[in-house]
């Protein structure tokens, strides 16, 4: 969704383009626990990056760090070319959106807007106007004279965030910004969210641990887990192109089946799995060495299922339907393999007729094509 | 047992609030008797007010009562700015040399029978006195230096307790907008922590102006203070214009708590309304 | 309403925002910070100024009047009481004008061994102080148990109700006591004119006029550290426990107790404490045969004029209450720095 949304060039596909924040081999131990592992980014300017991963992957310490409330143990940061060690967190051109909003209770929402511009010694009517202006901006105009506990969860978080552009920082970190709303309201403010960072052009980081907010939201996902980033790409590049067993497994559902290389060709590769009856073909190579063990991922909205059995001698399998999710816009089949081996398919409902719909115990045949699996080795 | 139970708890309530108030209430009673004797009730003369006015011409309790209150606000206000201090450093400050000297000398007071540390104030004063000449003698200087020392543990502990329970999340917010340490806490932990401070100064005020023990080691020949003046009448007997004086305090201070409690209800009550129009 | 995008930093921050010193220093301080070594004026900036000096302010105060006394205290109970002003002996003199000479009078801690009279003080004391804490347990548990289990508003009515007493004069509740339990007081009056009693029952200047004092003068003491705890258990343990078949009263023994153990000790440590070095109450209520160690250490002040005793009494004191005042500054570490 998010790149296809603006024409600009994709920064990060340029060797030559200056990144705007960088991360350099950044470390951060607390005692004997290494919270965020030699890590190293790139953020192009005006980009949204999500930095995702379970609880306990280090994306809200690597954030505190850009924000300066947590020193990194080693490497460095640097925000517009300008290194941040020893820079405390009032001096640095960063603001951050507090997962719990943080909002000041004594004070109204237009007292909180204003707080960061009054630390900046800017004149009165200044303040006044451009707090007026951001508060638009949030479609909070009405309610500046409230005070927090006299707002809803969405309007809070909108002071929030308001309170955080208002002094047009180079960089706004937001910490899981929309964990804390309900669902309708989550999706109205993610495209919120992004039509107001597209008009201020503000470079965003977010930190989130669910997956749709990054896909949604995010120009580039950076997934962590254990303190190290796994991989970096947009949403499509994560969600297809896997780099390793964990972002394939952690990002949407996925089948994974062991396998072993049997042949390694500059177009094709062909892979054995025990528990698949045929081999599966993929049509790039690999250059592996010969008989690597790999793995095989291929996502449930691949799989075509069948009644017949398909033509070709790769890329198909045989089983039983054991179970049904009808979600209404789509169906989850669990289909248990011939080789015991239960997978996961997902098929929109496409026909009302009855008769042309799968059912419990039905026998199978699964297959998908040759662009569809994505192979990894080890 | 269990159908015992149920009365058990109920019965030592009310027993335990009658003990607490029935002195309370029959010495307010007594002040009302003519009789000197405060508990022999004088039926044909009583009630009487005649003990309160007594008391406003008594020049000695006047006298007294002034230069408590005098040192009790000083106390106080001196109280909170250190005790609001120390609060500070002990829940924000981490990790540092001397932490748990602080931590030790800010306890320690809570506990500390009254009659060694008036011992140790009064030693210091004489020793500081034969050193340096100050402080000249005792007085209102030594009382009020004393009370500090041991209200100002009091404020600590309650500044300490609720900088504890505050989300640290505003502090970081506020310094992520660019406010230096010392302007946040003039803007945004000052401002939220001041229920307690009050109720600190409160209670500062209250134990100066309650103080026998100290006060009589510290105090110098002319500075007498009220608790040592109704002491000094006590030890010999019941004193029928000690309890007028005792009614008074008692109203005082009852109205100002069932005041404030009620104005404490009200604004939470609002808060509440406000929250969940809010919400809807 | 197209906003600017943010400029670049290069024209601003070159030099670190100026501390914010509007003294006379300020210019002074602003040119040390523009032509001095970088480094060395932020590191004064944060290692002189801030933390250090706020801490200092405090600190400075609870040493000089808090710890240096208790160093006084603990010299002078080994100097000799002399007829002086102050009377007692220094502990130092010059022998020669070249040798500084130190003497240490153990005799007073000696007498403090010796003589009867102290030693039964302190057993009588820390008895008392015991029996009293005990009875206060008893009686204030059930109390904060009550409260702790009332509803909201109820509970607001209660809690005030414990606290007001707590703000009117220590001193004057004690005193009222004295109109009870008087031979011609309000209780005996009472008795008498009942019939239930035909002569009045002694109870001012006993044991138990003390213990009576020190409960209802400790009372609110004992009742909110076991609120404050007893306030944050969970209901649905004991929800839990009985539908796992326990009854209330096991309930209660195996669930709630073991839980409110921190709010007992902090309760009982709170009213144990001073209740041995109590002046007060045993003053207006007690003994005179028996005196507890407060008194003990006044009169020998007042009275005898003998400060070195009476230091000597207060560090055997300290020394007595060190283990239970440690474990209460372990308790109330714990208590703050939790959340």
């Amino acid at each position: 969704m998010a790149e296809q949304r603006t024409k600009t060039p994709e920064p990060w596909l340029d060797p030559h383009a200056e990144a705007y924040i960088r991360v350099e081999n950044v470390t951060k131990r607390f005692g004997n626990f290494v919270a965020v592992n030699n890590v190293s980014l790139r953020v192009y300017k005006g980009e949204i990056f999500c930095l995702l991963g379970g609880s306990g992957c280090g994306k809200t310490t690597l954030l505190r760090m850009l924000a300066g409330f947590e020193p990194p143990s080693s490497g460095a940061l640097f925000i517009d070319g300008q290194n941040m060690a020893d820079i405390p967190p009032y001096e640095r051109p960063v603001n951050m959106m507090f997962q719990s909003y943080a909002l000041f209770p004594h004070m109204t929402v237009a007292g909180n807007v204003a707080f960061g511009l009054e630390q900046e010694r800017i004149a009165r009517p200044e303040i006044n106007r451009r707090v007026a202006e951001i508060l638009d901006i949030v479609k909070l105009g009405e309610y500046a004279k409230r005070k927090p506990h006299q707002l809803s969860g969405g309007q809070r978080q909108r002071v929030a965030l308001a309170r955080s552009l208002v002094k047009r920082p180079k960089l706004l970190l937001l910490d899981e910004p929309l964990g804390a709303l309900d669902r309708k309201l989550r999706e109205h403010t993610q495209f919120e969210l992004i039509s107001i960072q597209e008009r201020l052009g503000v470079t965003f980081v977010v930190v989130t641990h669910d997956q749709e907010e990054a896909m949604t939201l995010a120009s580039r996902v950076g997934v962590m887990n254990h303190g190290e980033i796994v991989q970096v790409g947009t949403p499509r590049q994560i969600y297809e192109f896997p780099a390793t067993r964990f972002v394939a497994d952690f990002i949407g559902s996925v089948n994974l089946f062991e396998g072993q290389l049997s042949e390694d060709e500059p177009d094709h590769v062909r892979v054995r799995c025990e528990e698949l009856p045929a081999p599966v073909y993929v049509d790039h190579g690999l250059s592996a060495p010969p008989l690597a063990l790999c793995w095989v991922a291929i996502r449930p909205e691949k799989l075509t299922l069948g009644r017949e059995r398909p033509v070709g001698t790769d890329n198909w399998a045989h089983g039983v339907i054991r179970d049904i999710a009808y979600m209404g816009d789509m169906s989850v089949f669990m289909v248990r393999l011939d080789a015991g081996r239960e997978v996961r398919v997902t098929q929109a409902n496409r026909t009302r007729k009855p008769e042309e719909q799968f059912s419990w115990d039905e026998p199978v045949y699964l297959s998908w094509d040759a662009s569809s699996p994505v192979i990894g080795l080890g | 047992m269990i159908g015992g139970r149920k009365f058990f708890v109920p019965t030592m309530l009310a027993f335990g609030f009658a003990f607490l108030y029935v002195p309370i209430l029959s010495m307010m009673f007594f002040s009302l008797n003519n009789s000197r004797l405060v508990t022999v009730w004088d039926g044909p003369h009583s009630p009487t007010l005649k003990w309160y006015g007594l008391l406003f011409q008594n020049r000695q309790i006047m006298g007294a009562a002034w230069l408590s209150i005098k040192v009790a606000t000083m106390n106080a206000c001196a109280s909170v700015v250190l005790g609001t201090i120390a609060g500070l450093v002990l829940a924000r400050f981490g990790r540092f040399r001397g932490r748990t000297l602080l931590a030790a000398m800010t306890t320690a007071p809570l506990v500390m029978p009254e009659v060694i540390t008036g011992l140790a104030m009064l030693l210091l004063f004489v020793a500081m006195e034969q050193l340096i000449g100050w402080p000249a003698g005792r007085g209102i200087t030594t009382i009020t230096i004393a009370h500090i020392t041991f209200s100002m543990s009091y404020v600590t502990v309650i500044v300490q307790s609720r900088l504890a329970n505050f989300d640290d999340s505003l502090e970081e917010a506020a310094m992520d907008l660019g406010a230096r340490p010392a302007k946040v806490f003039w803007r945004v932990t000052l401002p939220l922590i001041m229920p307690a401070i009050i109720s600190g100064w409160l209670l500062a005020f209250t134990l100066s102006w309650d103080d026998v023990v100290i006060s009589q080691f510290v105090a110098g020949p002319s500075s007498t203070t009220l608790p040592m003046v109704i002491f000094s009448k006590v030890r010999l007997g019941v004193s029928p214009d000690v309890n007028a004086l005792a009614t008074l305090m008692v109203l005082i201070v009852a109205t100002g708590v069932v005041f404030s409690a009620l104005a404490m209800q009200r604004q939470e009550k609002r808060r509440q309304r406000e929250m969940q129009l809010a919400n809807e | 309403m197209a906003l600017r995008a943010y400029r670049s930093s290069s024209s601003r921050r070159r030099i670190p925002r100026r501390s914010g010193l509007t003294s006379p220093w300020a210019p002074l301080w602003q040119l040390f910070q523009r032509f001095g070594p970088p480094r060395w004026s932020a590191y004064v900036r944060d290692h002189w100024i801030g933390k250090p000096l706020v801490t200092l302010v405090p600190m400075t105060w609870l040493v000089l009047f808090f710890l240096v006394p208790f160093i006084i205290v603990f010299g002078i109970s080994f100097s000799q009481s002399v007829l002086a002003i102050p009377p007692y002996e220094p502990l130092w003199s010059w022998v020669d004008d070249k040798v500084l000479a130190l003497r240490l009078h153990l005799g007073n801690y000696n007498y403090l061994f010796t003589d009867t009279l102290y030693i039964s003080s302190y057993l009588y004391s820390v008895k008392v102080a015991a029996v009293s804490t005990l009875l206060c347990l008893l009686l204030g548990y059930p109390m904060a148990y009550g409260i702790a289990r009332s509803t909201p508003t109820v509970r607001n009515l209660f809690l005030m109700l414990v606290i007001l007493p707590f703000w009117t004069s220590f001193l004057l509740r004690v005193y009222a006591w004295i109109g009870l339990l008087k031979n011609n007081g309000v209780i005996n009056n009472v008795l008498m004119s009942l019939g239930i009693i035909h002569e009045p029952i002694t109870m001012m200047q006993t044991d138990f006029a003390v213990y009576i004092g020190i409960v209802y003068s400790y009372l609110p003491f004992m009742i909110l550290p076991l609120f404050s705890n007893l306030e944050k258990h969970d209901r649905t343990l004991l929800e839990a426990a009985a539908d796992l078949g326990s009854r209330p009263w096991k309930a209660f023994m195996r669930i709630t107790l073991p839980l409110s153990i921190p709010g007992i000790v902090a309760g009982s440590l709170l009213v144990f404490i001073p209740a041995v070095g109590e002046y007060v109450i045993p003053s207006l209520l007690g003994r005179t045969d028996q005196l507890m160690i407060g008194r003990v250490l006044s009169d020998e002040f007042f009275a005898n004029r003998d400060w070195p005793v009476a230091s000597a009494v207060a560090i055997a004191m300290l020394i007595l209450l060190v283990v239970p005042i440690v474990i209460f500054q372990r308790y109330q570490n714990r208590e703050l720095a939790h959340k």
